[in-house]
């Protein structure tokens, strides 16, 4: 990993490292996938832990998974209307999906895949996908009025269509580049402030006692990265929402 | 002590998964790893990352929609029911105690009114014995008085015939000391015309 020296490495902790030797090499599953299926496994564990008692008092861990669900399936109903109950399940596994990817990246040791553009990328490929398809078996043809809004005089059509267009496929790259960059940059900036407590802490007498500044900065920092995760996935959940929202209903 | 027990699983977690994952090698990454797509080791991993990734997300989405999120949304459900129903039982319960002050604040009232008709008629009762009585004992005094007047009449005609009576004799009496006679019939008449004429026969 990380060769620790008298510089600042801050982007290999980004790198992707074959999961158990050869066979990860062979079949490219690197350690970020081996967190993906971890989230995978503790998402699914804690649902199902959650429902497991179906106590009419929930108690701690109930009360969190049935938070979460009513949580999500409010955000779904509030922003597409009844219809929004099917995408429900898909939402939450979206938000889910970044919620813990954000938050396995918080522990030592760990990977953040979020912070990888291809991975937010092909979550928000996911998405639009989704979204389109969704779009097409719900109004078929029709769909594509949305390009042109009702009403707008026809002369603009040349300048509002590549316009709607590419704001429409602009979704992909936001949603992607939103939550690649919050989460790098919060890596990076742990991992710089972190570095300085070493630098620091390595220049003789006073340097302990100088380190103690970084390392107030980095505790700061994990408390905001903690913000972070949680506001990530919310901002991707709530677009997919909104997203859907106008599949439903264009406009 | 589950809760100590998943933490130390969790923190023995990472650094087992960061030990499985062992060193990439390949030559040293230039720039942001993210993008590394032409690094010997790195690209593949890269796009390895992206199919794995559809694969699990995949997965989730199916663990999540079919197994997992149902039954967490029956344990809602079910709470939700059951307030319902709970709230519908106190309802019902409501509702029937209404109906139970109803019937009662009626049952007083048709008491009530049945008592006042009973005092009434009670009364109406009395008042017509009353009023019975007191026309008995009207016509008793009124056949009483009558009777006495009847009497009283019956004497005083008794008693004008005898002075009638007498009167006819002292003229009869009278007649004959006069050396005249006359019919006791004629007498009498005349005697009744006079007693006629002067109102007292």
């Amino acid at each position: 990993m990380a060769k620790e020296g008298k510089t600042i490495d801050a982007l290999s902790q980004f790198e992707l490292t074959p999961f158990l030797g050869f066979f990860g090499q062979s079949v490219g599953f690197s350690q970020s996938n081996a967190f993906m299926l971890l989230a995978l496994g503790l998402i699914t564990l804690f649902v199902m832990a959650a429902a497991a008692r179906g106590a009419m008092i929930p108690g701690r861990l109930q009360s969190l998974g049935e938070a979460s669900y009513e949580f999500i399936q409010g955000m779904v109903t509030e922003q597409i209307g009844s219809e929004g109950k099917k995408y429900f399940p898909f939402v939450f596994a979206i938000f889910m999906f970044v919620l813990f990817g954000n938050l396995l990246g918080m522990l030592p040791y760990s990977f953040t895949f979020t912070s990888h553009i291809a991975v937010t990328l092909t979550l928000a490929v996911i998405v639009f996908v989704t979204v389109t398809v969704i779009a097409l078996m719900r109004h078929g043809m029709h769909f594509f009025s949305y390009f042109f809004p009702e009403g707008a005089p026809i002369w603009l059509a040349p300048i509002i269509i590549p316009v709607e267009v590419i704001s429409y496929f602009s979704r992909v790259v936001s949603l992607s580049v939103r939550l690649f960059a919050n989460m790098v940059a919060g890596h990076v900036m742990l991992k710089v402030f972190a570095t300085f407590v070493v630098l620091l802490g390595s220049l003789g007498a006073v340097g302990p006692f100088v380190a103690v500044l970084p390392l107030s900065v980095n505790i700061a920092l994990v408390g905001f990265e903690f913000l972070v995760a949680f506001l990530q996935a919310y901002v991707f959940a709530i677009l997919t929402s909104i997203y859907l929202h106008d599949a439903v209903h264009l406009h | 002590m589950r809760r100590i027990m998943l933490a130390t699983m969790l923190s023995t977690l990472m650094p087992a998964l960061a030990w499985a994952a062992s060193s990439a090698g390949g030559p040293p990454v230039e720039g942001m790893p993210q993008l590394a797509f032409g690094h010997p080791v790195q690209g593949p991993l890269l796009i390895g990352q992206i199919v794995w990734q559809v694969i699990i997300f995949f997965a989730l989405f199916l663990l999540l929609a079919y197994v997992a999120l149902p039954r967490l949304g029956a344990v809602i459900d079910n709470r939700r029911q059951r307030i319902e129903a709970d709230l519908e039982a106190a309802r019902a319960a409501m509702q029937s105690a209404d109906a139970a002050i109803a019937a009662q604040r009626e049952a007083t009232q048709a008491a009530r009114s049945e008592a006042q008709g009973a005092v009434t008629a009670a009364m109406q009762a009395a008042q017509q014995e009353m009023d019975a009585k007191l026309a008995a004992l009207n016509a008793a005094l009124a056949k009483q008085v009558a009777d006495a007047e009847a009497r009283i009449d019956q004497s005083r005609k008794a008693a004008l015939g005898a002075v009638q009576q007498v009167a006819s004799d002292t003229v009869g009496a009278l007649l004959t000391k006069l050396g005249a006679s006359a019919d006791a019939g004629q007498v009498q008449a005349a005697v009744r015309s006079e007693a006629a004429a002067r109102g007292i026969a």
